[in-house]
């Protein structure tokens, strides 16, 4: 860990501080209202507001654990630095994909 | 005598990093130190033990060794307080290489100072007036709160951290750097926090505070860890430092 990394993490992490509880009250709201898949894809289709809300998280998500996964990797595995670097960033792509996969699925659908 | 019990069974480690654990049985005193316990071995019963000290009243920070699991100083620590069934286990500082029996290697530990800056770098000469220190400042007092280290490496061997990340500079050299990045005679702290701020610095820290709670000075590193942090991505995001 470095202080280029460290403020990535904790940048992602104060971000997601916010976001998280938005998409929480969000679950809450739509099993309350006992929307379906249908009602909720109705409201969300070309929406650039909720396309931009899960995009933002996707994007957020994706970094921060992609650098918690390199040091756990660091620091429990005998990887090198550099090895495990590539590996968290491959699993943060693979995140990212699966999210942002996801998010156009919800605004395009 | 402080209890009913006449004889401590004593557990020491012996040989180097693959040795073991082998059993004494000392003659239980009164207000007896870890260190007695060990000195006793070493004059009546094995003068081949290894180990290491000097001063015996906690000034000088060399007898830290693992009693029962947990990093102490010794001549600072009573029988009476650690055995708590008449037993001791006594090993070298865990994190640092065995040398032999409970002296281990500090050259690593002190390396680490080094890359952590934690040398004075003056930003007057002796021709310049005395600078005047007000002690009551929030830069001072912080200063103050870490400059009693003694060294002793308790801190290092207690460390989650640098059990697992063997670079990382550990909580003496980083408490060492966040003392001289709050002296205000100090003209260093761009390069000390560049060298903080690297792999291995101070953001390595998973702020467990063992090094607070094992600390035999009562020092709080993961505080000053914590306030390099800080200063660290302050000036990292002002462009004052590059990773």
């Amino acid at each position: 860990m470095n202080v280029r990394l460290y403020v990535w993490q904790r940048g992602t992490a104060a971000l997601m501080a916010v976001l998280v509880p938005i998409h929480i009250a969000i679950i809450f709201y739509a099993t309350r209202q006992q929307l379906t898949a249908a009602d909720i894809l109705s409201r969300t289709h070309g929406s650039v507001v909720w396309a931009s809300y899960y995009g933002l998280f996707v994007a957020a998500a994706s970094i921060h654990a992609a650098i918690g996964v390199r040091n756990i990797l660091t620091e429990w595995s005998p990887l090198a630095d550099r090895v495990a670097g590539w590996c968290a960033a491959f699993f943060g792509g693979v995140l990212a994909l699966l999210g942002f996969h996801a998010v156009i699925a919800l605004v395009l659908t | 005598m402080s209890g009913p019990q006449q004889e401590l069974s004593v557990s020491l480690w012996r040989g180097g990093q693959d040795g073991r654990y082998e059993n004494y049985t000392v003659p239980r005193r009164e207000s007896q130190t870890v260190l007695d316990v060990v000195t006793y071995v070493q004059r009546h019963l094995d003068p081949t033990l290894s180990y290491r000290f000097a001063c015996r009243v906690g000034v000088c920070g060399s007898c830290a060794m693992t009693v029962n699991g947990k990093p102490r100083w010794t001549c600072r620590t009573h029988v009476a307080k650690v055995a708590g069934k008449g037993r001791l286990e006594i090993g070298p500082l865990e994190n640092l290489p065995v040398i032999k029996d409970l002296a281990t290697d500090m050259a690593e530990f002190f390396q680490k100072w080094q890359r952590a800056k934690g040398v004075f770098a003056p930003s007057q000469t002796r021709h310049d007036p005395i600078a005047q220190i007000r002690p009551n400042t929030p830069a001072r007092m912080a200063a103050d709160a870490a400059i009693e280290c003694i060294n002793c490496g308790v801190c290092y061997a207690g460390c989650d951290t640098v059990r697992w990340n063997f670079e990382y500079l550990g909580p003496a050299a980083l408490t060492r750097a966040w003392t001289l990045v709050n002296d205000q005679r100090d003209a260093g702290n761009r390069e000390r926090l560049q060298a903080v701020a690297a792999n291995g610095g101070c953001h390595s820290c998973h702020s467990h505070q063992s090094c607070q709670e094992l600390c035999p000075q009562t020092l709080n590193p993961t505080a000053a860890i914590a306030g390099l942090k800080r200063r660290a991505a302050a000036a990292y995001l002002k462009g004052e430092i590059k990773i």
